[in-house]
């Protein structure tokens, strides 16, 4: 690694922290190329010159090895799983086994308008998986389209919407219920399917509050979009009854499935109330998060919507042969019934999903027991070492991840935000901060269930000593992060003087 | 031993985990939970070793016929092309998979600087002012697209042409259902003329058939009406193409898999959406601005966030969180390795393979080039009448090539009355495949003959 030296103004001290590297732009010289591909100059004849371009392609010109060593030294510059405990909460940030991607690249050289007879294996896993899923959450039917959490959303919603217009009630019902938990892309979603969405709070013992509950329910109310474990990190208490509450009116329940993490083999959602439930298996799978993507975010929804997912449908015949309903090549396709359609030009995110698969089939059913046991296990331990440095937002025991609150140190000068940043100097990312909303100051704590104890402890141990400097030097926090690449940056310029693009070097 | 092999716990961390919380087991902390819920038996198969696992993968992937096994011409928005080795060396590195969003700059500028590399290239390769840092594949970029124009202009009317994929159709008509958009699908040479309270006008060039587009004029026809214009366009086209920002295009988007991203039966895809500088307060998902540090060195972070769903909520511009940023890495890795030469050379020789091809096979009996007008690297033949059933003779001939293991599509029902194969070729495309798909059509069309004569 390209080592800089950076001094620290406050002290004087010398620090030893990765180069940074410059732009591709402020490399290119004219004339670099490397030779991948080359040929087909009888192709300029055969575009008529109206259409051909006239600017000249500005893309850098650069060699291989300028290429390869530019993008290993910014590899470098990121803090990542592979590198250390990542305890972002609501994201799942667990190991990701390297099995996953190899076998990924068994599939890579498919295309997806293949005959279906020509990708029968890759047919069959998906609809394996499907089964796997369904049996997981306790549904009847699952889609795998949806490309994240977010897509997933939007995709349950159009089928409200789709259910709702077939039993005659599409023009009446125009309300999505979200708490005031809820990840930001609830009530987003919501509002892409044209829908008013109604925000009720929370209780005293962080569930969602049912006399409130109650009083925004209706007869003009599509359903609930309802996290569990909600994004406090605690099982809704009183969960039944909140779903009865909301089929009463007519009403459905969309379960978030961000943090799934916390249920495997201990409660399916299909029992607990739930129309339906997505699942990041970016999150809960051990998916890679690539940096920000790909997921993927498949679909679990109980017999009374199955008619509304999306198509086309894997379908099996007599043979065990597997084809896709609305365009089978052995007989007459399918139509599109009461489906919405599709949500993306094709089946899914094929990558992620057979990652997701390799994992289920690595862990098994008690594997993955096993994993979610961990998780909350490690999670409520983690807890028990931070009760007295930090404020605790709803002090019950959590599930997967829990909710502090660095009020105590703000008071003292020290922010969420700063210690956070504090964080990246003891060499640990940042747990989520200042969500969810309805806890001041918050610190949102989620260690997985593949961190080993010493680095629990290590991140304890970490976290005891910022409040400690918080209450001694908060000075010294606020001046986090030292030992990073950069110190912190400045977003509100970044936002008022938007520069999205490199401008060429004149 | 551990169920879960990826558990770093050792039976004793546990024990003293318990203990550190002041439980027995870990049931006492679950009392949230319905009793009858609790634990209940899921039937899903036991758990394998890695080994047994990779063997297990791998004899599904037995079961496929992989694209480069044999002749293969299928394409539209995902193309098999070459993939230089040092693409998934670099984009897949550790360091960029196994990071999360980047929350955090000062610990993510390797992602933020990538991002912002990308979001430069692709602005450079479309002319087009900004891009954002990923979409989740192509039909979707389309649809948020659509969303765009309904929100800058106030209309519901949404006008796309019937050469766009039609894949990409049906999604928009998909998301539409959200806000309840009217959809209207017109040939592309009518585009212009249905421009009257219209959003935006969707423009595919190349279209689906490959045919060159005279896209200024359908942008000039958009902003008459005071509707916006949005151009379907793919990477490579770029290259060789008048872009969209020269042709007056408002909002440029398209399948960015071709910039060395594997096919994968269907994703992870890259979808990519650029615009003008006036609609950047209006484009959905991330997007990665350059600013500087307590100290002043230059860095990145993600910036504009006040559309987004997490500050904005149910006034986001979109829902979008998780993008593909790992797709928009490996696109900016192999732009760089490829540089405008390579990029041009890929690019043209898809072009002329397909000129190549259309030419022997337009020359079989019964058989013509069916594009309207000029093509790029793909093109739709008229095949001889084989079968004037459900699917027509192009599903057929379709059919009938894949007894020869030759993988061409055919445009089945979903581009009106069109009854044609639809032909791609790309730098991957060898001429030994053109040889076998020009025989197999060949000795069809001789059994067709064969057995009209006989008749």
């Amino acid at each position: 690694m390209t080592i800089r030296t950076q001094v620290i103004p406050e002290s004087g001290v010398k620090t030893a922290v990765p180069a940074l590297e410059p732009l591709l732009i402020e490399i290119h010289e004219e004339g670099r190329a490397g030779r991948h591909v080359r040929g087909g100059e009888e192709a300029e004849a055969q575009i008529p010159a109206r259409f051909r371009r006239r600017a000249p392609l500005g893309l850098p010109e650069l060699s291989e090895p300028q290429v390869v060593r530019h993008f290993t030294h910014l590899a470098q510059l990121n803090y990542a799983v592979d590198t250390g405990m990542y305890p972002l909460g609501s994201c799942t940030m667990k190991y990701n086994p390297k099995i996953n991607d190899r076998v990924a690249s068994l599939f890579a050289d498919l295309h997806p308008k293949q005959p279906q007879s020509t990708v029968q294996g890759a047919l069959t896993l998906l609809a394996e998986l499907e089964g796997m899923l369904a049996k997981l959450t306790g549904m009847d039917a699952v889609t795998l389209q949806p490309a994240a959490g977010a897509q997933a959303e939007f995709t349950a919603i159009l089928m409200f919407k789709a259910y709702h217009q077939k039993r005659g009630e599409g023009a009446k019902r125009h309300r999505v219920i979200v708490p005031d938990t809820a990840h930001g892309t609830n009530p987003a979603s919501a509002a892409m399917c044209g829908f008013q969405v109604t925000t009720v709070k929370s209780d005293a013992h962080g569930n969602i509050d049912l006399a409130s509950l109650k009083a925004a329910l209706g007869d003009d109310v599509v359903g609930l979009m309802l996290t569990n474990p909600n994004t406090l990190g605690l099982f809704e208490e009183r969960l039944r009854e909140v779903c009865d509450a909301v089929h009463a009116v007519g009403g459905l329940v969309y379960g978030d499935g961000a943090n799934m993490n916390a249920l495997l083999g201990v409660a399916r959602p299909g029992d607990l109330g739930f129309d339906c439930i997505h699942i990041n298996v970016h999150k809960t799978f051990s998916t890679p998060h690539g940096a920000g993507g790909p997921g993927a975010g498949p679909l679990c929804v109980k017999e009374p919507l199955r008619a509304f997912l999306p198509k086309p449908w894997i379908v099996r015949d007599e043979q065990g042969r597997y084809h896709l309903d609305t365009a089978r090549d052995d007989q007459p396709p399918a139509g599109l019934g009461d489906s919405i359609g599709r949500v993306r030009t094709f089946l899914g995110n094929f990558g992620v999903l057979v990652r997701a698969y390799t994992y289920m089939r690595t862990l098994g059913e008690e594997g993955l027991a096993e994993a979610s046991n961990d998780a909350i296990l490690a999670a409520n331990y983690l807890l028990a070492q931070l009760r007295d440095s930090y404020d605790v937002a709803f002090d019950r025991p959590c599930m997967h991840e829990f909710v502090l609150s660095a009020s105590r140190q703000k008071k003292q000068g020290a922010s969420a935000l700063d210690v956070a940043k504090a964080l990246i100097d003891e060499g640990f990312h940042p747990p989520t901060v200042y969500f969810p909303l309805v806890v001041p100051e918050a610190l949102m704590i989620e260690p997985t269930e593949t961190e080993p104890r010493e680095t629990l402890d290590a991140f304890a141990a970490a976290m005891v000593r910022i409040a400690e400097r918080a209450k001694t030097d908060p000075a010294a926090v606020k001046a986090a992060p030292k030992n990073a690449p950069l110190a912190r940056l400045d977003e509100v310029n970044a936002a008022r003087n938007p520069k999205l693009k490199w401008q060429r070097p004149t | 031993m551990n169920k879960n092999p990826y558990s770093s716990h050792t039976d004793a961390d546990r024990a003293a985990m318990l203990e550190r919380v002041g439980i027995k087991s870990v049931d006492d902390l679950l009392t949230a939970i319905p009793k009858d819920a609790l634990r209940p038996k899921l039937g899903l198969p036991v758990g394998m070793s890695e080994l047994e696992v990779q063997a297990h993968l791998e004899s599904l992937a037995a079961k496929n016929r992989n694209a480069g096994a044999g002749p293969f011409f299928l394409g539209g928005p995902v193309q098999r092309r070459y993939i230089p080795a040092a693409v998934p060396v670099l984009a897949l590195r550790g360091e960029f998979l196994t990071a999360y969003t980047p929350y955090q700059p000062e610990v993510s500028q390797g992602t933020l600087q990538s991002i912002f590399e990308y979001q430069s290239l692709i602005s450079e390769l479309l002319a087009m002012d900004v891009a954002n840092s990923s979409m989740y594949e192509g039909g979707s970029s389309v649809a948020e697209a659509a969303f765009m124009a309904v929100r800058t202009t106030g209309r519901k009317k949404v006008v796309i042409a019937s050469e766009v994929y039609f894949e990409f159709r049906r999604t928009v008509r998909t998301y539409a259902r959200g806000p309840d958009l009217e959809i209207v699908e017109v040939p592309t040479r009518d585009l212009a003329s249905a421009a009257e309270g219209a959003a935006c006008l969707i423009v595919q060039h190349p279209d689906a058939f490959g045919g060159l587009v005279d896209v200024k004029a359908i942008a000039d026809a958009a902003h008459a009406a005071g509707a916006l214009c949005i151009q379907v366009t793919e990477p490579h086209a770029n290259a060789l193409l008048e872009p969209p920002g020269a042709l007056g295009v408002d909002i440029a988007v398209g399948e960015g898999q071709p910039l060395g991203i594997p096919m994968s039966f269907g994703g992870p895809y890259l979808g990519i959406l650029a615009c003008r500088t006036a609609l950047v307060r209006q484009m959905p998902g991330r997007v990665v601005g350059e600013t500087h540090d307590a100290r002043g060195m230059r860095g990145y972070v993600n910036t504009l966030q006040t559309r987004e769903q997490h500050i904005r909520r149910e006034k986001a511009t979109s829902n979008i969180c998780t993008n593909e940023a790992i797709a928009a890495i490996t696109a900016a890795v192999y732009l760089a390795l490829m540089g405008p030469e390579g990029l041009s050379a890929a690019a043209r020789l898809g072009v002329a393979k397909a000129h190549a091809l259309a030419h022997r096979l337009g020359a079989l009996p019964g058989c013509s080039v069916s594009t309207d007008g000029d093509f790029f690297d793909r093109f739709a033949l008229r095949v001889p009448t084989l079968a004037p059933g459900r699917e027509g003779s192009g599903y057929a001939l379709r059919n009938a090539l894949l007894v020869d293991n030759v993988l061409v599509e055919a445009t089945a029902a979903h581009y009106g009355d069109r009854d044609d194969l639809i032909i791609q070729c790309t730098e991957m495309t060898t001429d030994a495949e053109m040889d076998a798909l020009v025989a197999a059509i060949e000795s069809v069309a001789a059994g067709v003959r064969e057995t009209v004569t006989a008749r």
